[in-house]
């Protein structure tokens, strides 16, 4: 693992802790506790891509609030460019960016969290996004090139997937959207095997069955 | 510090904060339906305005000191 990337974090492990300057004050990971988090990097300031991805991350800032769920953005550049770029962005694009941006100088979250991938870039983060849940955990994470804007749509399944797997003990299928049929865990004993067939599932086999919510 | 202008009174976020405090003292999540702020912002903000001297820390809930309860009532110093 290079120098650059360092320890990364785990999913299922605690959100690595840091205090950075943002554009809304000096903000820690412990303040957002309670609530789930996406914290997502990008490249860098007054870029095509990046304006892009802030104008749709913007755009569904509404939907995560109301999944409980707020938005903290990250690049290597400062505060006062950070500042300069989403007045830019409402004079040009006509869209107001209202969550947070981590002006990460030192690279000190970036290296935390390693954002950091020398083989793209040996000064600018890459596409990161980290889920964050009310406990400070980091659920899902994705590492997206300086190439390719991330996807919205999926962002939000992925939220609405996890959400949807703690409130009711389930896992979610592939390609799940909500209101679909969620997958039941696995029996895991014998027993738990033998009653799976009766218990009213939509089932392939004993260890393979859906349920409607 | 963001909940201090450049002439050390409170902003105006950090002054709704202040008011809401006013003969009360409120834990970070009351304040934050109080003042219709989110949680995380309401977070930072006390630990400014306690290090402004305006505001104290008990058990988890907050209440304006002498120098918060002058800005929340704007008296001249």
């Amino acid at each position: 693992m290079s120098e650059e990337v360092g320890k990364l974090p785990r999913l299922g492990e605690k959100a690595p802790e840091f205090e950075a300057v943002t554009t809304q004050g000096t903000l820690r990971l412990s303040d957002f506790k309670g609530g789930w988090l996406v914290l997502f990097s990008h490249p860098a300031d007054f870029t095509p891509v990046c304006t892009t991805e802030f104008i749709a991350f913007s755009e569904i800032f509404d939907e995560l609030k109301k999944r409980n769920t707020q938005l903290l953005g990250l690049s290597v550049d400062s505060v006062s460019s950070h500042i300069a770029w989403i007045r830019n962005i409402q004079e040009k694009m006509g869209v107001k960016v209202p969550f947070p941006i981590i002006a990460d100088l030192d690279k000190k979250v970036g290296t935390l969290y390693g954002m950091i991938h020398s083989g793209e870039s040996k000064t600018e983060a890459v596409r990161c996004v980290f889920v964050i849940d009310p406990e400070g955990v980091v659920r899902a994470m994705i590492y997206y090139p300086l190439t390719t804007g991330r996807n919205m749509s999926e962002i939000l399944r992925l939220l609405d997937a996890l959400q949807t797997a703690d409130k009711n003990k389930v896992a979610t299928p592939a390609n799940w959207k909500p209101g679909e049929p969620v997958i039941v865990p696995t029996p895991k004993t014998q027993e738990e095997a033998e009653e799976r067939l009766k218990q009213g599932y939509d089932c392939k086999d004993w260890y393979f069955c859906k349920k409607k919510l | 510090m963001p909940c201090v202008t450049g002439d050390g009174k409170p902003t105006t976020s950090a002054k709704k904060l202040l008011e809401s405090l006013k003969d009360k003292s409120l834990s970070p999540e009351d304040l934050a339906t109080v003042v219709d702020q989110p949680l995380f912002r309401v977070r930072s903000s006390l630990r400014e305005l306690v290090a402004a001297g305006w505001i104290r820390e008990s058990e988890g809930r907050y209440e304006l000191t002498e120098q918060g309860t002058r800005e929340a009532l704007d008296i001249e110093k």
